[in-house]
């Protein structure tokens, strides 16, 4: 592989280059299915190729092949330059980034089982098991059941001299039921909703997601769902559990943090943030207990936003993004940090693949666990009156990131301090700054999850990109809610 | 680009290491994108990529391995471990074995390669993107955006004779122009660039944002509204995934217990049509069964649905059966082994009777007091058997009165039945393809909407 940096290197540098970097990447991908008692979906993938992004006459250009061979890449970064010298025909200003020290590291995700290593049998045989648990709940009309499988290996070069080598292994499974009737179709997910629960490990995590342990239960709760009142319309004290809250977290901070975002590059698409630079350390984002980081670094934890250096070369760190309720950070890159006043990325700049250029991407973030000990049970007894809510069913927020609405597959009121009757088609919206103040109680360390977003879209041509959102059950009060169905 | 003599030479380097039934898929091609913000171009990418997909099948088993490498190991290792997939499996009785040659729907499918889109260079992308700018810049605007332009090709081989094969080129130019509390957006698609006009498309989305300067609040609640086709794509998007016959069969689609029934409005007729002239895409599906062209949607009626192999021998055995006129396979469905089943991905909306058809100039002036909006944004389906959709709209909403366009309006979030809004239709425009974020491009008109509803607000 350094060969093949080498020869992209030296020809973006003899062609002009002021700065190349060279990602070579193989990405090996799993993905088993089953719905309703057949294989759905069994399938492998590889894909290899090379990236080569350059500044040439003060402008970024980037071209990529999967064709390994010399002379395919030596062309291939003749045509980065070409295209960075078009690019500054139309250039408003100079790029500048910040400096970084070349790492010279090799890197593997903490990992027990390389999940490659296990049978398709074994495989397909728990995936039949939950199959089987699902559809024994009578009034289930769909069942579906997955684990997927990645190993993402890249070796990173720069015209610095970074030599960089990473390998990261990714497991995902859970499961999703579904039940028709009259007019009414109800789904709930195991352990979360689109696909499960993703982390930065080994196929060890499949164990601890006991799918077959919780499939009865949850199809059940399907099924009771049409049987369930309507979730009542108005102000109420809300409960999110903790994966829900992990994808509030993403909508509502890990978006609009995105300095890129903040500068107007997304503004065509994923869209634009009200954090302008002017509110750092200058905003309430949210009460005193909501304290946010990004954080990269592996005593993180395994999220899909862990790693040891970003897709420039930069070490993983953990920035504060909220601190005890004020604004105190964005995701910045080497091209972008010093709009701030940063001297250094904070490194959140990555890619989908070899094919795609590194965009600043959420990390891990995450909020942290409240300080006092505080279970779910003490969280719901200690809320008079309420509405608990669980599992993501819709999901969406304005372009600048201060309207959202969410949806969720199941709820419970709250009475006296105790769980009460279920709850279908719950939803609640609100304004993010205003939601995040209105924060009151969040359970400790041990109610707390990593969670990954495995479907994180982003950037023209679009790429997606896992990240991470570590979150506890956490109370809201008087939040808005139930306006989607009742429809004002 | 490889052209189907070369994909033939793969399939027989594949073919030689399989003693069953195989089938390859093989696609690819160059695909290059020029992005701009804050008036000048930040972001310019190029890729070229061959993917190759191999599909095994015994005994009722299939499975798929996809490699992007083409020497002979790698190709050798796909195989192997299509053919691992497949062996563990247990018999799937409704597996379709591989299908023979079929005759073309059509002896003569529109051209959709040309070598003028295939010709751009990033130059040629600049050029354009300066005269955007330079449209920027005259009304005090900033931009953002991309132009991108592509050539590529898909083909599908098998052991019992198919072999059909696609090429395409595509041109896309999207533009956001951005004042100080105000935007405009404009985005249009052709697999042939000479159909783009980037200073045109410019000076549309600047006058949005011009116009939409100091928007001001308007209370939430129903209103007659103006949906641009950029609009209506995003919206309607949702539902053509339930017209798919699997998705019928395993009870997820708002059209279950509603076949045949009349669930839009007399001016709602829709057909999935890959062999339209203002329609893209392959005119074959993920098995190489030549697509046809189907009547989804008469006078409001729900009509058919579109069927793969697979749903059409489940669906001998269902009650689709006695409820459809037809449930032969109708070219659409998706590389096996999947999911999901099959799809309609040409939809193309008829227009209102000749003459009836109402520009949207038009339907603002007959418009006594509602919303025109020019995109929607991160729409999402709330509930799935009304479609009860959610969204907010974006770059340029504005409030309509007396039958003109009075200013800009703080952006809204809507929870809307898409049931209920294809019942509500008071006007239509000639369908166009237009091009959004949350959907598959279409064939859709603009459309005037009554009582379209808008549940809050948000501040800008």
């Amino acid at each position: 592989m350094k060969d093949i940096g080498a020869w992209a290197l030296n020809t973006a540098t003899q062609r002009g280059a002021t700065y190349c970097d060279v990602r070579i990447v193989n990405d090996r991908q799993r993905a088993l299915m089953t719905k309703n008692g057949t294989v759905a979906h069994a399938s492998d993938s590889e894909s290899l190729g090379v990236g080569v992004r350059v500044i040439a006459n003060g402008a970024w250009g980037f071209a990529s092949t999967d064709d390994l061979r010399r002379e395919a890449v030596e062309r291939t970064a003749a045509q980065a330059v070409s295209i960075a010298q078009a690019s500054a025909r139309v250039k408003e200003q100079e790029l500048r980034l910040a400096p970084e020290k070349p790492a010279v590291a090799d890197w593997t995700t903490l990992h027990q089982i390389d999940p490659f290593t296990t049978s398709l049998e074994q495989n397909l045989d728990l995936l039949m098991q939950v199959d089987s648990e699902l559809r024994q709940v009578e009034g289930i009309t769909l069942a579906e059941a997955n684990v997927n499988f990645r190993c993402y290996e890249q070796w990173f070069y720069s015209s610095d001299g970074a030599d960089i080598h990473q390998k990261r292994f990714v497991t995902g499974a859970g499961f999703d039921v579904y039940s028709f009737a009259g007019t009414e179709i109800q789904k709930r997910s195991y352990p979360n909703s689109f696909g499960g629960q993703y982390q930065n490990k080994g196929y060890e995590l499949i164990g601890e997601l006991d799918l077959v342990g919780n499939a009865r239960r949850v199809a059940e709760q399907a099924v009771a769902l049409h049987q369930a009142d309507q979730c009542p319309q108005g102000r109420f004290n809300l409960v999110l559990d903790s994966s829900q809250l992990g994808l509030q977290i993403h909508e509502s901070i890990g978006h609009p943090i995105e300095l890129d975002r903040v500068l107007g590059m997304e503004a065509n698409f994923a869209g634009t943030s009200f954090l302008t630079t002017e509110k750092l350390r200058n905003l309430r984002y949210g009460s005193d207990l909501v304290n946010v980081v990004a954080d990269a670094t592996e005593a993180h934890g395994p999220g899909l936003g862990t790693f040891a250096y970003d897709d420039e070369g930069v070490a993983a760190q953990c920035t504060p993004i909220i601190t005890r309720g004020d604004f105190t950070g964005y995701l910045t890159s080497r091209e972008t940090a010093h709009t701030i006043g940063e001297s250094r990325s904070n490194g959140t700049m990555r890619a989908e693949g070899w094919n795609r250029i590194p965009i600043i991407r959420m990390t891990n973030i995450s909020i942290l666990p409240g300080e006092k000990p505080l279970t779910f049970d003490e969280l719901i007894a200690s809320t008079d009156d309420g509405i608990y809510m669980q599992t993501n069913r819709s999901w969406s927020i304005d372009d600048k990131r201060y309207n959202f609405q969410f949806g969720c597959e199941i709820a419970w009121e709250i009475k006296g301090g105790k769980l009460g009757r279920m709850l279908k088609n719950p939803s609640y919206s609100g304004i993010t700054t205003e939601f995040w103040n209105a924060m009151d109680a969040i359970c400790s360390r041990d109610q707390w999850t990593l969670w990954g977003t495995p479907n994180c879209g982003k950037a023209q041509p679009m790429q997606t990109m896992g990240t991470g959102h570590g979150a506890s059950p956490a109370r809201f009060r008087n939040v808005k809610i139930g306006s989607a169905f009742k429809g004002n | 680009m490889l052209d189907q003599s070369r994909i033939e030479a793969i399939f027989e380097r594949v073919k030689k290491h399989v003693a069953n039934e195989v089938e390859v898929l093989v696609s690819g091609g160059r695909f290059a994108l020029t992005r701009f913000a804050n008036n000048g171009i930040h972001q310019n990418v190029a890729e070229e990529n061959v993917i190759v997909s191999i599909r095994t099948a015994i005994d009722g088993k299939t499975a798929r391995a996809t490699t992007n490498r083409l020497d002979d190991d790698s190709l050798r290792r796909a195989v192997d471990a299509a053919q691992q997939l497949t062996l563990m499996q247990h018999p799937d009785p409704d597996l379709q074995p591989m299908l023979g040659k079929l005759p073309p729907a059509v002896p003569d499918p529109p051209r959709r390669h040309f070598d003028a889109t295939a010709a751009v260079t990033p130059e040629d992308r600049a050029a354009g993107v300066a005269q955007i700018v330079d449209v920027a810049k005259k009304n005090n605007l900033v931009t953002a955006g991309i132009f991108s332009t592509g050539e590529s090709f898909e083909a599908i081989v098998n052991s019992k004779g198919v072999s059909a094969y696609h090429a395409a080129t595509s041109a896309e130019i999207s533009i956001t122009m951005l004042a100080g509390n105000s935007s405009g957006w404009q985005k249009a698609n052709s697999p042939d660039v000479r159909n783009l006009d980037a200073a045109h498309l410019a000076n549309v989305a600047a006058q949005k944002a011009r116009l939409s300067t100091d928007p001001q609040e308007l209370a939430p609640g129903k209103y007659t509204v103006i949906l641009e086709p950029a609009a209506v794509l995003d919206l309607v998007g949702f539902m053509f995934w339930d017209f798919g016959a699997q998705a019928v069969l395993d009870e997820r689609s708002f059209l279950n217990k509603r076949l045949g029934a009349k669930l839009f409005g007399d001016s709602i007729t829709i057909h999935d049509d890959a062999y339209h002239p203002l329609q893209s895409g392959a005119q074959f599906d993920g098995e190489g069964v030549p697509r046809r062209r189907v009547p989804l949607v008469e006078n409001g009626v729900v009509k058919n649905l579109v069927f793969s192999r697979r749903s059409s021998a489940l669906a001998q055995h269902s009650e689709l059966k006695d409820q459809l006129p037809s449930t032969s396979p109708t070219g659409h469905g998706f590389p096996l082994p999947n999911e999901m089943g099959d799809a309609p991905m040409n939809i193309v909306f008829s227009g209102p009777p000749a003459g009836q058809a109402k520009t949207v100039d038009q339907m603002v002036a007959s418009t006594e007091r509602g919303v025109l909006v020019t995109r929607l944004w991160y729409i999402r389906e709330v509930e799935p058997y009304e479609k009860i959709l959610t969204g907010m709209t974006r770059d340029g909403t504005f409030l309509v009165e007396d039958g003109k366009v009075k200013h800009g309006i703080l952006n809204f979030r809507f929870n809307q039945s898409l049931v209920e809004m294809l019942n509500n239709v008071l006007a239509m425009g000639t369908p166009v393809r237009a091009s959004g974020e949350e959907a598959f491009d279409m064939v859709v008109p603009a459309m005037t909407v009554r009582d379209f509803n808008f549940t809050e607000v948000t501040k800008f």
